[in-house]
């Protein structure tokens, strides 16, 4: 289940970007994300994952949407992009030549947040943070 | 009323993590040492492999090891016995080393000991061939192990490890007279997640193969020198901006 400390890390990073907005609070509605599919990122089990992360959090209901990039190569022998497969050892289609470079499939990538920005003195009855437990 | 607001971030996901290994590395080059992430399945011979290279290496490098177990430290005390220091960090539930848990073990070793004085810092990955995969510690180098029992097919079941290591060590090749196992056959899958990366056959147990690898390790300390020579020395906290301000 490593998508739990995969999950944990984004939330991390999420609550940096809100540092950011500070004293005004942010209330996301949606994180873009990118997964590239040459990652060790499952996208089902990562929105399972954020489903839990995030109850009781500021993030709560913030929905995320994951866009799948694919694996591309470049064939370093004839400069044509391919999708490299691993019943295929990765070679390239054309010439047969190892994996070398990689143009798409390694991103983990925090995409765009949807949100709006919230007055920045809370009324005093307010809950105290639940983020800082996290 | 509230505006829908959308800020285009571009950031990793693993941003605030890498954050913190760029804050590491600072410190690294500060101290001008190379650090290497030591990565493989548990049972690989992450250990087995410091035991017999750590003496061997010892009368050239200054040395410490950042040791990551998950409960216990029997690994920290084995390393120990070989007489280079070691800051075990237990990571818990969690089955990889971060970089803020590898910035919390650089705090300890501070207190023991003046890291500019070492040339070489290991960290000692948690056994898993997933997640340390995709955790930046701050590391220069990545070194992966695969030993030969655990199958030909490795690489290509877990790519991203070894397409992320600069040193595939393919370990425990004393056992290969008793294994049904090609060791061509591992080496040429390593190449095809990763042909750039040196490939060597080593034994722990024999000692075969270990002055090849001592070989690649002086050479890799050797282009960290120049590399750092090449430009100055950051200061930490310098470079690395503040996450914030990166949208």
């Amino acid at each position: 289940m490593h998508e739990v400390d995969m999950t944990r890390a984004l939330v991390r990073s999420m609550q940096s970007w809100r540092q950011g907005h500070r004293p005004q609070q942010p209330k996301v509605s949606r994180v873009n994300l990118q997964v590239g599919a040459f990652t060790c990122v499952e996208p089902e089990q990562l929105l399972f994952t954020w489903k839990v992360a995030i109850a009781n959090s500021w993030l709560e209901g913030a929905q995320l949407a994951i866009e799948p990039v694919p694996l591309l190569g470049r064939c370093l022998a004839c400069a044509s992009i391919y999708t490299p497969e691993a019943e295929q050892g990765y070679r390239s289609p054309c010439c047969s030549h190892l994996m070398e470079e990689i143009v798409s499939g390694r991103e983990l990538r925090i995409r765009s947040v949807d949100y709006e920005l919230v007055e920045a003195n809370p009324p005093p009855n307010s809950q105290p943070d639940p983020a800082a437990a996290m | 009323m509230h505006m829908p607001l959308e800020d285009n971030l571009g950031l990793n996901l693993l941003a605030a993590n890498q954050h913190q290994a760029a804050h590491n590395r600072e410190h690294f080059d500060t101290w001008q040492l190379l650090c290497i992430n030591v990565m493989s399945s548990p049972g690989a011979g992450k250990t087995s492999l410091l035991e017999r290279s750590l003496p061997l290496l010892a009368t050239d490098f200054a040395m410490a090891v950042l040791e990551g177990d998950m409960t216990t430290q029997l690994d920290a005390e084995r390393l120990e016995a070989v007489g280079v220091p070691v800051v075990p960090i237990t990571t818990g539930r969690s089955c990889h080393l971060d970089a803020a848990m590898v910035g919390g073990g650089l705090r300890l070793l501070r207190q023991r000991l003046d890291p500019a004085s070492l040339d070489l810092l290991w960290v000692e990955n948690v056994g898993n061939l997933v997640c340390p995969a995709e955790f930046e510690v701050g590391e220069h180098r990545k070194v992966a192990l695969l030993s030969v029992t655990e199958g030909e097919d490795k690489p290509l079941k877990y790519p991203v490890m070894f397409r992320e290591a600069d040193c595939v060590l393919i370990t425990k090749t004393d056992l290969l007279p008793y294994l049904p196992v090609q060791v061509e056959r591992i080496e040429a899958h390593i190449k095809q997640v990763n042909p750039r990366c040196a490939v060597l056959r080593v034994s722990a147990s024999s000692g075969a193969g270990i002055e090849a690898w001592h070989l690649w390790l002086r050479q890799q300390v050797a282009a960290q020198r120049a590399a750092l020579l090449a430009t100055p020395a950051p200061r930490p906290g310098s470079a690395a901006a503040p996450l914030s301000l990166a949208r």
